[in-house]
């Protein structure tokens, strides 16, 4: 592998191998996917964040629009370990602060690495 | 997600072959399927099984209907098979791998094909015909040939058009592919063969520079995999008329 320091956009591997690399450094770490999509949405089924004890985050689930919320979840799965199916479209109460401005709903289940 | 999932997941990528992870969306228990070997702590009835493989199949994630599963399908990534490690190569090899192809560059001539023109992309040395031969494009190939050479694009397009790879492209001129396609049709390729070229290569954008040539062949090949209507810089330039 480079010794480049010069960001890389990362492949769906590189967002598995991260997850992998921070457990295997000793951090807590948990996966986001997305497994089911209705209406517009910015990333399909399969797309896939990782996100670690600090809240670092590398891929994505949706086009920024549900990251902060999910990183947040996944900072709970991390201690609880229980996973999460959440939920997020234009029908949450929440809609206006981590809603889909597309008008999409996705589903994103959360689980930690162990 | 246990470790050891993980990590065979991780090690089926490496090795370049499929895989399908299973989860149990309520209880996070998860199973990985990848050739004859079914790992993890999720048992799975014969028709999820089934299922798991027909998703492989048809390279599509889900939900199972009626069902608590959800399948992921990481199959190998796509190929590019790029003849003619030249300037374009240069742009167009980077830009394919940020888009995720797997990229193989095929070029005879030393001087072109050296690590430092193209550093951890996989070289091969040998002549476009038999290189073709050996990397056996399937339709999650695509191939594209850069040299405006005869001696080394045609036969690399002849063995290509063999295959049902889902994109082959040529650069060169309208002039240039005229001339390509008397040879190639010459040698006994039917019309209907010849009309899977994408010549000249690329979408009409405008591409002057190597790396705008590049993107617009990048934009052409990303239609051709996603079934977008055919846009090829000869339509737009009739539609221009």
């Amino acid at each position: 592998m480079s010794e480049s320091t010069t960001p890389v956009y990362p492949s769906t591997d590189a967002v598995l191998r991260q997850a992998a690399a921070w457990r295997a450094g000793g951090r807590k770490a948990a996966l986001a996917t997305v497994v089911a999509t209705w209406g517009s949405s910015p990333r399909p089924v399969g797309s896939q964040l990782a996100i670690d004890e600090e809240g670092n985050m590398l891929g994505s689930v949706s086009g920024g629009c549900i990251e902060g919320a999910v990183v947040t979840e996944a900072l709970e799965v991390m201690d609880a370990g229980a996973p999460r199916l959440l939920e997020f479209g234009v029908s949450d109460e929440n809609a206006w602060e981590v809603g889909l401005a597309c008008g999409g709903t996705v589903q994103v289940f959360v689980e930690r690495v162990e | 997600m246990r470790r050891e999932l993980l990590d065979a997941l991780l090690q089926a990528r490496t090795a370049k072959k499929a895989a399908v992870l299973v989860t149990h969306l309520a209880d996070g228990r998860q199973a990985l399927v990848a050739g004859d070997a079914v790992s993890g702590d999720l048992p799975l009835a014969p028709a999820d099984l089934a299922a798991a493989r027909q998703a492989l199949r048809d390279d599509r994630s889900g939900r199972l209907s009626e069902s608590e599963l959800f399948l992921q399908v990481f199959n190998p990534p796509l190929r590019l098979l790029v003849v003619g490690a030249v300037h374009i190569a240069q742009a167009l090899v980077p830009m394919a791998q940020i888009l995720g192809y797997d990229v193989t560059i095929v070029d005879p001539r030393p001087a072109f094909a050296t690590e430092q023109r193209f550093p951890g992309t996989t070289l091969v040395d040998e002549w476009p015909d038999d290189a073709m031969a050996q990397l056996a494009p399937d339709r999650r190939t695509a191939v594209v040939t850069l040299t405006h050479d005869p001696k080394l694009d045609d036969p690399a397009l002849t063995e290509a058009l063999k295959s049902d790879s889902f994109y082959i492209a040529a650069l060169g001129s309208t002039r240039t592919h005229a001339k390509r396609l008397e040879r190639l049709r010459a040698a006994g390729l039917g019309e209907d063969t010849l009309a899977r070229i994408h010549a000249p290569a690329g979408l009409a954008i405008g591409a002057k520079s190597p790396a705008e040539i590049a993107l617009s062949v990048c934009a052409q090949m990303t239609a051709a995999l996603r079934g977008a209507p055919p846009l090829v810089k000869a339509e737009a330039q009739q539609a221009a008329q």
